[in-house]
């Protein structure tokens, strides 16, 4: 079964179309990264798949209608969001016994071991914490919650690079089995890409690639070609070329390696690298030309 | 997979030493972390009577509890005009011709012990009054809030990745005020009347008639029914607050207060009638005259009025007054539709 499914999946606020008939599948024990920029749709899918908004078309998380079972669905999954949205009145110590005390699958040890090898104290107050701190305090409610999936939107936004980095470590090294699915949004796709086994660039409420890393990693290639080189490079069809020092990054899609090794070093992309070329760039002739 | 772990011996007591998840419970608890003011409104309020009355009690010019009684003259006068307004405008005197308007007089003068009586009740009624009146601001506030913070700081989204239904959040929260601050307030206003009996003794020792005179039992029982009577009374009233509380993206309190008031205002300037304003007013003051029976017009004479007896006690009046099942139907209503919007609502 596919941990979430969803088919036309729409969504409209007023006259603003956010989701434009987004069709997904995740299977089970898979880390999906949702890439796309600003206004993309990426919060309003994962606002659909955690039952926080109503929508249109065929949507399934776990084998549950999110928007009508949320509370059940709940039991599942787990979600950290875009800002710190544990409430700031709460203490550290209150958070723990809350969690234990609705959430049937809380391993409230677990919690208290992460917790353990952090500076947060049990009396203080979430608003008396860093942004990191506060962030690492979702992080050890919702490991210690034997979830099925978990999302994650922006977690480590705002967050310096050591959390960010002991962010991730964490969730992979402690948490991911295989058997888990995780979902995560992020800008900072770069640190991310060596633990996604999928990726999926959204723009303008619409799925724009979709595709698992060993196959990113057969698709597509990037070559530096040499000058004298560029007009047979360019034959071959890159989907965008840049400029880096004086030299030009062509990016193919689809191109065997071996007509391409002729041409100079051949390298795979960086998913901020074809991010750029499929959601931020222009088609490769008209930049040829503006350049 | 999942099935032969759970078969194994290690997971079994992992899982079993798991309490049974019990989230209406932690989720007034959580009501109760956040909105402090439930208990500290009430027992300030009453640390504030207690600080009084024995500045009153042991200020040298004073002799006894007569600043009180003076003050509860003044109450026991107004609240006496009160209910007889509508038939006779001006307080008789009484035939026993004792003062009830010369408040130098009054410790000067011989009481009757009727009035020896109620003048010592008076400060204890007093302090339930003042009790009930805050229960009502308290729970106002926290209901206008209760829907609406959790939006503003976006901790909806914390309390919705939790699998805690809706229904169970909204009815925590309307537990607060229907359950917890009546309890709340029980507690608090015997507490101070204790409070009050001891410091009462303490300098009146040599008049047993301030504590056989006090029926402290009786009057907690019509409290605790006068506030449950109150309480399902005003449950309409608390179920608006939560919507309105839901829904307001911003001055939950303006949208709570001021449409009501401008349809009594509209009505009033359309038709020069008034049905709103009186099915806003029963609805705020009416469950007194739904819940008890009337006073004994000679009881008042006597100067006896402010407390109210067990034998005043009406149930069967209270239980079969149409207003009482009509508020109750409006506010299940006025729940469902909060418990909608809970669902519907996003993040302010």
């Amino acid at each position: 079964m596919a941990c979430i499914e969803a088919r036309g999946l729409r969504k409209v606020y007023g006259k603003t179309v956010a989701l434009e008939r987004v069709n997904l599948r995740v299977e089970e024990g898979r880390i999906l990264g949702l890439i796309g920029p600003n206004g993309a749709g990426k919060s309003t899918t994962l606002g659909a798949i955690l039952g926080l908004l109503p929508y249109e078309g065929d949507l399934k998380v776990l084998g549950r209608d999110p928007w009508t079972q949320r509370d059940l669905l709940m039991n599942d999954v787990c979600f950290i969001a875009d800002v710190a949205v544990l409430p700031r009145w709460m203490r550290v110590s209150q958070a723990l016994d809350y969690v234990a005390g609705v959430h049937p699958r809380f391993d409230r040890a677990k919690a208290e071991a992460f917790l353990a090898k952090t500076d947060i104290k049990r009396t203080s107050r979430v608003r008396e914490l860093s942004k990191g701190m506060v962030t690492q305090l979702h992080l050890a409610l919702v490991m210690a919650i034997d979830a099925k999936l978990l999302v994650l939107d922006e977690p480590t936004l705002g967050l310096d690079i050591l959390y960010r980095k002991a962010f991730y470590d964490t969730l992979l090294n402690d948490y991911f089995d295989k058997t888990r699915t995780i979902l995560v949004t992020t800008h900072q796709v770069e640190e991310i890409q060596h633990i996604l086994t999928d990726v999926m660039f959204i723009d303008r409420g619409q799925v724009v690639l979709e595709t698992s890393m060993e196959d990113f990693e057969d698709r597509y290639a990037e070559v530096m070609v040499s000058p004298d080189q560029l007009d047979a490079a360019r034959a071959l069809k890159p989907i965008y070329e840049r400029q880096v020092f004086g030299r030009t990054i062509l990016l193919f899609d689809g191109v065997e390696r071996g007509r391409l090794t002729p041409l100079g070093e051949v390298r795979s992309p960086s998913i901020a690298d074809l991010f750029v070329a499929v959601i931020g760039g222009q088609p490769a002739e008209t930049h040829g030309v503006a350049a | 997979m999942s099935a032969v772990s759970d078969m194994t011996p290690d997971a079994a007591p992992a899982s079993a030493s798991r309490a049974r998840p019990r989230p209406l419970l932690w989720s007034v608890r959580r009501e109760l972390w956040e909105n402090q003011a439930i208990w500290i409104a009430p027992l300030c309020v009453a640390a504030v009577i207690i600080f009084g009355l024995t500045v009153a009690v042991f200020a040298p010019h004073r002799t006894s509890l007569s600043t009180v009684h003076r003050t509860s003259v003044i109450v026991a006068q107004s609240v006496a005009k009160n209910p007889s307004a509508g038939s006779t405008p001006a307080v008789a005197a009484p035939p026993n011709g004792a003062p009830t308007v010369a408040t130098e007089t009054v410790s000067k003068t011989p009481l009757t012990p009727a009035q020896r009586r109620a003048l010592t009740i008076m400060p204890f009624n007093i302090v339930a009054v003042a009790m009930i009146v805050t229960m009502f601001l308290v729970s106002i506030f926290y209901c206008l809030g209760a829907m609406f913070n959790e939006r503003r700081d976006r901790s909806i989204l914390f309390w919705k990745s939790l699998p805690v239904p809706d229904l169970t959040a909204v009815l925590a929260k309307l537990i607060v005020p229907m359950a917890i601050l009546p309890l709340v307030t029980v507690v608090v206003t015997v507490g101070t009347q204790l409070t009050m009996l001891l410091i009462g003794l303490a300098t009146h020792g040599r008049d047993p008639d301030v504590a056989v005179s006090i029926p402290l039992g009786e009057m907690t029982l019509v409290l605790l029914y006068g506030l449950a009577t109150l309480t399902l009374w005003w449950a309409p009233v608390y179920a608006w607050l939560l919507l309105v509380s839901g829904w307001a993206k911003r001055a939950p309190f303006l949208w709570a207060v001021l449409p009501p008031i401008a349809v009594a205002v509209a009505e009033k300037l359309a038709f020069n009638t008034t049905y709103v304003g009186a099915v806003i007013q029963s609805r705020l003051t009416g469950s007194f005259t739904e819940a008890f029976a009337p006073f004994d017009k000679a009881g008042v004479r006597a100067g006896a009025l402010p407390t109210i007896s067990l034998a005043q006690i009406d149930a069967g009046k209270f239980l079969s007054a149409p207003g009482l099942w009509v508020g109750l139907i409006v506010a299940a209503a006025l729940l469902a539709l909060t418990v909608w919007l809970r669902r519907e609502r996003e993040p302010i």
